[in-house]
């Protein structure tokens, strides 16, 4: 099933951090989830469509007209560290 | 004067406002008190609360709601008040912005009474994963009001809210609603804007009423349904939605699934709906079976799709813009994993993994993939029972409430609360849950849906066999 090595990418994927002691639960209860998800796998499912989006909404695309929006000071006001101009965070290098 | 106010109802309370026998600013504090008193009670109490306005939170008489207060789930942005989806990642958040549903609440008249806790990230059937502490059902407070708006649920049964806004993905409305024994509706995907919604799954989340009764959630519903320019997915009700009227159910045709009425279901549970059905064809309604083969297939497929699509929403949560940021990164990618390791609960990880792996190279075919076709072939189910009845009936929840504790352990076990609603949720259709009955002196759910758009329809049947069951929900108010 779920083993040691594809937690660990999966985790790398979803920016999340898993300490050593996590891993193996983890693993163990994604087994167990996809185990029961693959039942879909039983379904004969050839030729059906997929659906993305239940009730169909189409031609939705407005007037090229500029609506109002949030200011900078406004958007920057929760943010854990910002300067006048934008976010600010730790350098990507180590 | 206390016992009064608290036996009316949200459309009676307005209209006395409206009518000038009640003063709204009265009327808030009689409501807001009550709530603060939960809320000083911390993990003593109910729990139902993660704010609660102050004194000078009523607002005016005006607008079909009229002044009437209204709890609001956690994940609805109000702004300037905390709305944290009940995470930590989240805490003290507050919004510079508030969403449109809430808006055209207010815009209406209802009094933003208070935020209501939920399981974190609208995951969760129990209520037991937020990062606020778990809510309990005031019918038995060692037990669980259901989730993920078991803090809205568990608000309107006690009496703390007369009602209450709530989400609904997979069951997030109705399955609360059935285990406090009071009234919530999912309405038709769309018919309500998500702009200001904390997001959980795009294409399954809907804003929805919880009320003490049926015409209180028409009525809640009625003022925040509607086309949002804000929302992409959002879409106008072909026709308005009415305050139902209907005595009786003749000529309603009503199908019940043999696949989600029967096996998994507790015993208890099903003598309740069974007695329900018989009165429903007391007021003239016909029962028959139906056919849902790809029902039984539902919550599997749901538990690919949700957690795909909240992998993706949930990966703003990064510590850069808004809510909590670990502290002394090394660097920026040290601060992105640590950050939603500390920031997130337990089951919020669980399904951002699942997702995430889901909708990895490899694997999107055999899972996305295939739930999206099991999605089509469920729809495709309902709209062919639905050629040949009006309704289709079922229990709301497998079991009554449940002990707080009792699921946790177990992940699927958990996941199975939501059996009976999520095919509706797939599907997008419209479903209301009303209390039917007891089963071992707790509440027990009954789950009426109509295709899409027949709110009318839905509100009107649920309405008439409401009066019939005569279900007494005040001795949880206390």
């Amino acid at each position: 099933m779920i083993d040691r090595e594809e937690v660990l990418h999966v985790a790398r994927l979803a920016r999340l951090e898993l300490r050593e002691e996590e891993i193996e639960t983890m693993a163990q209860e994604l087994s167990a989830i996809s185990g029961y998800v693959a039942t879909i796998g039983e379904l004969d499912l050839d030729g059906v469509q997929p659906t993305s989006h239940v009730v169909e909404v189409t031609g939705r695309l407005r007037e090229d007209v500029p609506h109002r929006c949030l200011p900078r000071e406004v958007a920057l006001e929760q943010a854990p560290d910002a300067n006048d101009e934008g976010f600010l965070v730790p350098s990507p290098q180590a | 004067m206390g016992a009064e106010l608290l036996s009316l109802t949200a459309a009676q309370a307005a209209a006395r406002v409206a009518g000038g026998e009640l003063s709204a600013g009265e009327l808030f504090a009689f409501y807001r008190e009550r709530a603060a008193a939960d809320r000083a009670q911390g993990a003593g109490g109910l729990n139902c609360f993660t704010w609660v306005a102050g004194e000078d939170g009523a607002g005016g008489a005006d607008g079909p709601l009229a002044g009437v207060p209204l709890a609001v789930k956690d994940l609805f942005c109000t702004r300037g008040v905390p709305s944290q989806s009940g995470s930590k990642i989240l805490e003290g958040y507050l919004p510079p912005y508030t969403a449109t549903a809430v808006e055209r609440l207010q815009n209406a008249g209802a009094a933003l009474l208070a935020k209501t806790n939920q399981d974190e990230f609208a995951m969760g059937s129990s209520n037991e994963n937020s990062a606020y502490g778990p809510v309990r059902n005031p019918w038995d407070r060692t037990r669980v009001p259901g989730g993920s708006s078991g803090g809205s649920a568990a608000a309107v049964a006690a009496g703390l809210a007369p009602w209450a806004l709530g989400t609904d993905t997979g069951g997030s409305i109705r399955q609360p609603a059935a285990l406090c024994g009071i009234v919530g509706m999912k309405p038709t995907y769309g018919s309500v804007s998500r702009y200001g919604m904390i997001a959980f799954a795009s294409s399954l989340d809907q804003a929805g009423p919880l009320t003490r009764d049926v015409r209180d959630a028409a009525l809640l519903l009625r003022e925040m349904a509607g086309q949002d320019p804000c929302d992409a997915t959002s879409l106008q009700l072909p026709e308005p939605v009415a305050l139902p009227s209907a005595e009786r159910l003749d000529g309603v045709r009503i199908g019940v699934p043999g696949e989600l009425s029967g096996e998994g279901i507790e015993a208890g549970v099903l003598k309740s709906f069974r007695a329900a059905l018989e009165t429903a064809v007391s007021l003239g309604a016909e029962i028959s079976e139906v056919a849902l083969p790809h029902a039984p297939h539902a919550l599997a497929a749901y538990y690919v799709l949700a957690p795909a699509e909240a992998s993706s929403n949930l990966a703003r949560f990064d510590g850069v813009r808004y809510g909590m940021r670990a502290p002394d990164a090394r660097d920026l990618l040290d601060m992105y994993t640590r950050t939603r390791h500390d920031g997130f609960g337990p089951e919020v990880k669980r399904r951002i993994m699942l997702g995430t792996y889901s909708l990895s190279s490899g694997y999107y075919d055999a899972y996305y993939g295939r739930a999206q076709r099991v999605r089509t072939k469920i729809a495709e189910d309902f709209a062919r029972a639905f050629a040949g009845i009006d309704l289709i009936a079922t229990p709301t929840a497998p079991t009554v409430a449940f002990a707080l504790g009792e699921k946790t352990g177990d992940p699927l076990a958990m996941y199975l609360n939501d059996y009976c609603t999520v095919p509706m949720s797939l599907a997008g259709i419209p479903a209301i849950s009303i209390p039917c009955g007891l089963a071992d002196g707790l509440p027990v759910g009954l789950q009426l849906a109509g295709p899409a758009f027949s709110e009318n329809a839905l509100f009107d049947a649920s309405y008439a066999l409401e009066q019939a069951l005569g279900f007494d929900g005040s001795v949880a108010r206390g």
